[in-house]
């Protein structure tokens, strides 16, 4: 049934019948709605799960690291400077392949305070072994959230899953969101059993050390087990349209690529800016299109060629940097041409940084950038006037 | 597609305004898009929330800088804040004041109607708090929504305590429009 809702809400309803066992969450600011929810279905009763109050973000992923390691199916939820605290706990989840699913929130990153959206917090930790999804609604953030579970829990798998949506345009955003049923999600995602547990009467040990002879090729197994969540995420979007009668998220969306000269390629929410940009050039007959990357880590590099290699120019738009070097996303989809007789012509573009606003007028002008020569790393909208060679 | 433009300062309800407003669509068979965008993240900065609503989903996900109808809940943001910034030459605008001489900048295209809900919501709600009342006025001024869609969204919204004063503020606010209409 479709209802108005906000993205944190809905994401609150749809863990919640997804039956985490163990969620784990410290509200540091900024935070969301997403566990505020969560803790009032369970202080309900309308939700039996161990909620746990921690003292910092550190902790919330220890907390929830644990609970998986014991079996249970994990939720937590953060944002920002949250998910930084959160850092070495994360790349340890990847590492012991705990299939924990978390939700985070898109926000910028201190210094300077700024609470606003941008996609540098989950970009900066892209490397640590996690699936990252991205959502450009909150139908998607909330279809990908049960897919995450699927994709994680599977036994060839076991990887944990992030699913990011972009802080207060997506989280504090309301809009029409058809609420999965219960039974379908129940359907989609049977109770989670784990193949390894910590258990008292089965002792095993997990995260030990890994001296030289041993530890490379626990990276190595990860590689190789991201390349097997490519094959997985259209077969489990295959299913997840066949319970829940609607697409959810895959590695990529194309729209209006086919006869494109000219392709945006986006992440989140300012893709849904883009198509209505492209609608309304495509109506003055300019042949413009839009390839929106959902699956971000594992990085779907052969749907990336096959879209991008027939367009004559495309413009990579990052909402992240990676200061001293080229946009992460732009330098992601060049070195998908690495090798390749053919590539189009690539540029990047740095935008929307802190919750700086993505208008039509900014993606027009990205178009219309396209006509010249190509620039790898160019920032829009830049106020000369705050720079300092001009104060 | 139209797009609503809310001025308030944090902690006034805009959100809250947005929501009942967004929902009142929705219920009406609308596709919709609500959110806020805040200034500085604390009480009293100037803020605002927005509406966009379309019959086809709502996929723009920028600020509104061309709203065709203007809320303002907070009258001293009439004062060295330009809430009229890129307001449509046909756009209505309901302001929550009883002082009419502050709203310069209306063009003569455009409307504005000056109703003063924090008044009435200090005698239904007994507090000043005028979103309610201005919604109310909303629907008399702009024709967009029945009034019942609204006091439906209204009663989704708040705890049976206050519930029935909120509708009965809506209430006035849309019977003071419709009044200033009639004449």
């Amino acid at each position: 049934m479709r209802q108005f809702l906000e993205g944190s809400q809905a994401i609150a309803k749809i863990v919640s019948l997804c039956r985490p066992g163990v969620i784990s969450a410290y509200p540091i600011t900024p935070q969301t709605h997403i566990v505020e929810g969560l803790a009032q279905y369970v202080a309900d009763g309308k939700l039996k799960s161990e909620f746990v109050n921690v003292e910092s973000e550190h902790s919330a992923a220890s907390v929830v690291l644990g609970g998986s390691a014991a079996g249970s199916r994990v939720f937590t939820a953060t944002s920002s400077q949250g998910l930084f605290l959160m850092a070495e706990v994360v790349f340890n989840i990847a590492g012991m392949r705990l299939p924990v699913v978390m939700v985070v929130a898109n926000r910028a990153i201190s210094a300077p305070i700024n609470i606003w959206n941008d996609h540098q917090d989950s970009i900066s930790l892209r490397d640590s072994g996690w699936i990252q999804l991205y959502a450009e609604s909150i139908q998607e953030a909330v279809d990908a959230t049960i897919l995450a579970y699927r994709i994680a829990e599977n036994k060839d798998i076991l990887l944990p899953v992030m699913v990011c949506m972009d802080g207060f345009i997506l989280t504090h955003g309301l809009e029409p969101v058809d609420m999965p049923q219960e039974q379908d999600v129940k359907k989609f995602l049977p109770d989670y059993k784990a193949i390894l547990k910590l258990d008292v009467d089965k002792p095993i040990s997990m995260g030990l050390l890994a001296d030289p002879d041993y530890y490379l090729e626990t990276r190595y197994a990860i590689q190789k087990t991201h390349e097997d969540v490519l094959g997985l995420i259209p077969k489990l979007s295959e299913e997840f349209e066949n319970v829940f009668t609607r697409k959810c998220v895959g590695l990529v969306e194309e729209y209006h690529t086919k006869d494109a000269d000219k392709i945006i390629v986006a992440m989140g929410s300012v893709c849904g800016t883009i198509k209505e940009a492209v609608d309304i050039m495509r109506s003055k007959k300019k042949k413009v299109g839009l390839l929106k990357i959902s699956t971000y880590r594992p990085f779907p590099y052969k749907e990336i060629c096959r879209v991008l290699s027939k367009a004559k120019s495309v413009a990579v738009l990052d909402k992240a940097v990676s200061l001293g070097a080229y946009g992460p996303l732009y330098a992601d989809i060049t070195s998908a041409f690495s090798g390749k007789s053919k590539s189009p012509k690539i540029s990047g573009f740095v935008a929307g940084l802190g919750g700086r606003d993505i208008m039509l007028d900014t993606i027009y002008a990205i178009f219309k950038k396209l006509n010249g020569t190509a620039k790898p790393c160019e920032y829009v909208d830049v106020k000369q006037e705050l720079l300092r060679d001009h104060l | 597609m139209k797009e609503i433009r809310i001025h308030a300062r944090a902690g006034q309800g805009a959100i809250t305004t947005a929501v009942i407003l967004g929902q009142a669509y929705f219920q009406e068979g609308k596709y919709v898009y609500a959110f806020p965008h805040f200034g500085a993240a604390r009480m009293g900065a100037p803020m605002n929330a927005f509406v966009r609503l379309d019959d086809n989903p709502v996929r723009l996900r920028s600020q509104i800088y061309y709203p065709n109808y203007l809320l303002v809940i907070d009258d001293t943001l009439l004062r060295g804040f330009n809430c009229f910034a890129g307001f449509q030459d046909r756009g209505i605008a309901v302001i929550n004041t009883n002082q009419e001489s502050l709203a310069t900048g209306v063009k003569k295209t455009q409307k504005a109607y000056f109703v003063p809900g924090n008044d009435i919501a200090l005698k239904t709600i007994g507090k000043p708090l005028g979103n309610t009342a201005i919604l109310g006025a909303f629907v008399a001024a702009t024709d967009e929504l029945k009034l019942d869609s609204l006091l439906i969204s209204i009663e989704k919204r708040f705890p049976e305590k206050i519930r029935k004063v909120n509708i009965e503020a809506a209430k006035q606010g849309y019977e003071f429009v419709k009044k200033i209409r009639n004449k």
